[in-house]
């Protein structure tokens, strides 16, 4: 589904991403830690759109699409997802006609007419409960006075509702009480689906507890430094991330 | 990021949709404008010697007077002896099938609804083209009610008591600067006065357009609700693409007496000039309203997005006890367009209420000034007044500007004032985009959200029309 070869990405002059090299199968939940500064968001970013970063080398195919010649909004509609480590706030504009106009430039793009009202209500409703997320956040403006739970909870309901290929989320525990964490959780696995993959980005293990994920990789400075199952996450979580920043000092292959 | 930016000035290049000249022949006389000028319009109209007195005092007035310099607005001086102060379509046509073809096809590509389909849908059309008013509609049905809405000039000759009571009872001949140069060469206009008691069933209606090159419109508008009478006018206009600035000097004028309502609404959008800040409508309109009975309401409610430079304050005399003023406005400035509007709530009743909220938008090179003043009289004991400003800003290069001016001489006074500038920001924009919603989608989106207080105050169909004038004003300036 997501192939990332080699790439390199500059913000402002300064190298963040230093040749990242990462394939997410189809249906797979990849999570990808480490420390502050690592190039974590920077990864979730780039793969979303953002402008202000720019790829010096390297490229990323999604669904044998070569996803950085897309616009943001093109790379929405073809499936990719991300669930923002700060959702901004929208006044004026309600939570549900935001969406709706999401869901419709999605469908759009799928050659799907527009969703009617009714429809759209039935869908709205059914994914609410999905992700346990109160019915009075729907009529709110799009994140406007949400809590920092409220916020997140609201990410992984938009993607309830537009149901991406590939999710990437970034850094979606950090600030989440220990329950708020575990609604986020269970919103993610109902939504593991076979032809779903998901890019878990995050700095602590703790999330890891509550989505089980296929494969963790460690980024360092800018660069994977270790690949390995679920268990790579609980190593992390004891040994902090020193010991892979020494064995990254080290040069290859000694 | 770079690209964002780019892309939100071509707000400021987007094209004037409107822009065509209709080819008619004019009856104008030549530019300037003197005594005599103002006893031939007079005489043009074939207007009786009070009106004429009227004009020429206002006239001999006006020659004393220098424009207005306090406003936040810049323009090269107005040459007012270059414009032409009457223009009208040659032989004043009796029907529709008397109007000159080319006038209606302007209007078909306007929109403006003037057929039997009209009826359906309920508006009924007061056309201004330039000077003259070409065609009424639903005269008929209307009058069977007593309500009159007719053409100023036909007022004059039908209704002149009507006319004489209430021509510059709110706004006075010697009022301010473009109020008394429109009292001396006004042109035409509409007039309605709503019999005690009647509900007007339907939304009164006229369209503005300039048309003449380098004719200055001097529009003149009285609306006149007698007691417990209720009535919402509507007013919208578009102009044809100008290289020369154009004057355009309105007056309007609104009565209401006990227990009556005026809702007023307004959707403008005159050539804006170009991308260079050349051309464009220079729309200093003075427009008022008087609660003059008890319990009475005026509302105005203005959707701005045209002009070069718009200098317009809709403002309410609170006189009857217990009466309402409302203002509510949106005002969009992108390209080079200036806005300096507001509104004045003058509470001298008691118990008197004013609402006033105001949605300035600005983009590209645009200047926004939110400009009101509201004045609690001695004897308006337990006035009460809101205010709202906000502004909303697109890019680096526009400003927002609010001037509140408050004057309060009773203590029993209740003042709210709330103001709140915010922007478009990339984060917001880009947000939009990964839920799979283009910038311009986005922007339309976020400035309607801004603005849905004031359109819920719209009539329906003018709440969908504004929307709309809206997103394609947006069209263009960011994706």
């Amino acid at each position: 589904m997501l192939q990332i070869k080699n790439l390199h990405v500059s913000v402002e002059g300064n190298e963040i991403l230093r040749g990242i090299d990462l394939e997410v199968p189809t249906g797979a939940v990849h999570a990808i830690m480490g420390p502050n500064g690592s190039g974590k968001s920077t990864l979730a970013r780039v793969l979303a759109g953002q402008e202000a970063y720019e790829v010096t080398a390297g490229e990323v195919i999604f669904d044998g699409k070569n996803l950085l010649e897309m616009d943001p909004e093109e790379r929405a509609r073809e499936g990719v997802f991300m669930a923002f480590q700060y959702p901004v706030e929208i006044p004026g504009v309600s939570n549900t006609y935001f969406l709706k106009a999401a869901l419709n430039a999605v469908r759009k793009h799928r050659g799907l007419p527009e969703i009617d009202a009714m429809e759209f209500l039935t869908l709205v409703r059914q994914k609410m409960k999905l992700v346990q997320m109160d019915e009075s956040l729907l009529h709110r403006p799009v994140n406007e006075g949400f809590s920092g739970g409220e916020k997140k909870r609201n990410e992984i309901f938009h993607m309830a509702v537009l149901e991406p290929r590939l999710a990437v989320l970034d850094e979606t525990d950090s600030g989440l009480d220990i329950d708020a964490l575990r609604i986020v959780a269970d919103g993610v696995n109902v939504l593991r689906a076979v032809d779903r993959s998901f890019l878990l980005i995050t700095h602590y293990q703790r999330l890891l507890n509550y989505i089980v994920p296929d494969q963790v990789h460690v980024l360092l400075d800018g660069r994977i430094v270790r690949s390995g199952g679920k268990e790579l996450a609980l190593e992390l979580e004891e040994k902090g991330y020193a010991w892979l920043e020494e064995a990254a000092a080290q040069p290859v292959g000694a | 990021m770079q690209d964002s930016t780019s892309t939100i000035e071509q707000f400021a290049t987007q094209d004037y949709k409107f822009g065509f000249v209709t080819d008619i022949e004019q009856d104008n006389i030549p530019p300037g404008l003197s005594e005599d000028v103002v006893r031939l319009i007079s005489a043009k109209k074939g207007e009786p010697e009070w009106l004429l007195d009227w004009r020429l005092r206002a006239y001999r007035h006006w020659l004393t007077m220098e424009e207005p310099r306090w406003a936040n607005i810049h323009h090269a001086p107005i040459d007012y002896q270059s414009i032409i102060y009457f223009a009208a379509p040659k032989a004043g046509p009796k029907s529709l099938d008397e109007v000159d073809p080319e006038i209606l096809k302007t209007y078909e590509k306007l929109g403006i609804p003037l057929h039997e389909r009209e009826i359906l849908a309920g508006v009924a059309v007061d056309a201004v083209f330039d000077s003259v008013s070409v065609a009424t509609t639903f005269k008929a049905k209307l009058a069977d009610m007593g309500i009159i809405f007719s053409s100023f000039s036909e007022a004059v000759r039908e209704h002149p008591e009507l006319v004489k009571k209430y021509l510059g009872s709110v706004v006075p001949y010697t009022d301010n600067f473009y109020a008394t140069l429109n009292s001396a060469v006004f042109s035409d206009g509409s007039f309605v006065y709503i019999p005690k008691g009647v509900r007007c069933p339907m939304e009164l209606s006229t369209y503005f357009r300039i048309n003449a090159k380098n004719s200055g419109q001097f529009e003149r508008t009285l609306i006149v609700a007698d007691e417990g009478a209720h009535v919402s006018y509507l007013e919208g206009c578009t102009a044809p693409m100008r290289d020369e600035n154009q004057l355009h000097a309105a007056v309007v004028e609104l009565v209401a007496l006990d227990n009556a309502t005026i809702k007023y609404s307004t959707v403008q959008n005159w050539y804006p000039g170009d991308e260079n800040g050349k051309g464009g409508i220079y729309n200093f309109v003075t427009k008022r309203g008087k609660c003059e009975g008890r319990a009475s309401k005026i509302s105005w409610t203005q959707v701005e997005t045209g002009s070069a430079i718009t200098w317009k304050y809709p403002s309410v005399i609170l006189k009857g006890d217990d009466s309402i003023g409302e203002f509510y406005s949106v005002a969009l400035t992108k390209g080079w367009q200036q806005a300096d509007t507001g509104t004045k709530m003058i509470h001298i009743g008691k118990n008197t209420k004013s609402n006033i909220v105001s949605k300035g938008i600005s983009a590209g090179h645009g200047q926004n000034t939110y400009r009101g003043s509201v004045r609690i009289l001695k004897g308006a004991d337990g006035a009460r007044n809101y205010s709202q400003c906000d502004s909303m800003l697109i890019g680096q290069d526009c400003g927002a500007h609010t001037f509140p001016y408050i004057d309060v001489q009773n203590p029993t006074a209740q003042m709210e004032h709330e103001a709140t500038t915010s922007k478009i920001g990339e984060d917001q924009i880009f947000y939009c985009n990964q839920r799979g919603i283009s910038t311009e989608d986005a922007v339309s989106m976020i400035v309607n959200g801004f603005c849905k207080e004031v359109f819920r105050e719209l009539p329906m169909e003018f709440a969908v029309e504004a929307q709309k004038l809206l997103a394609v004003n947006l069209e263009g300036s960011v994706g």
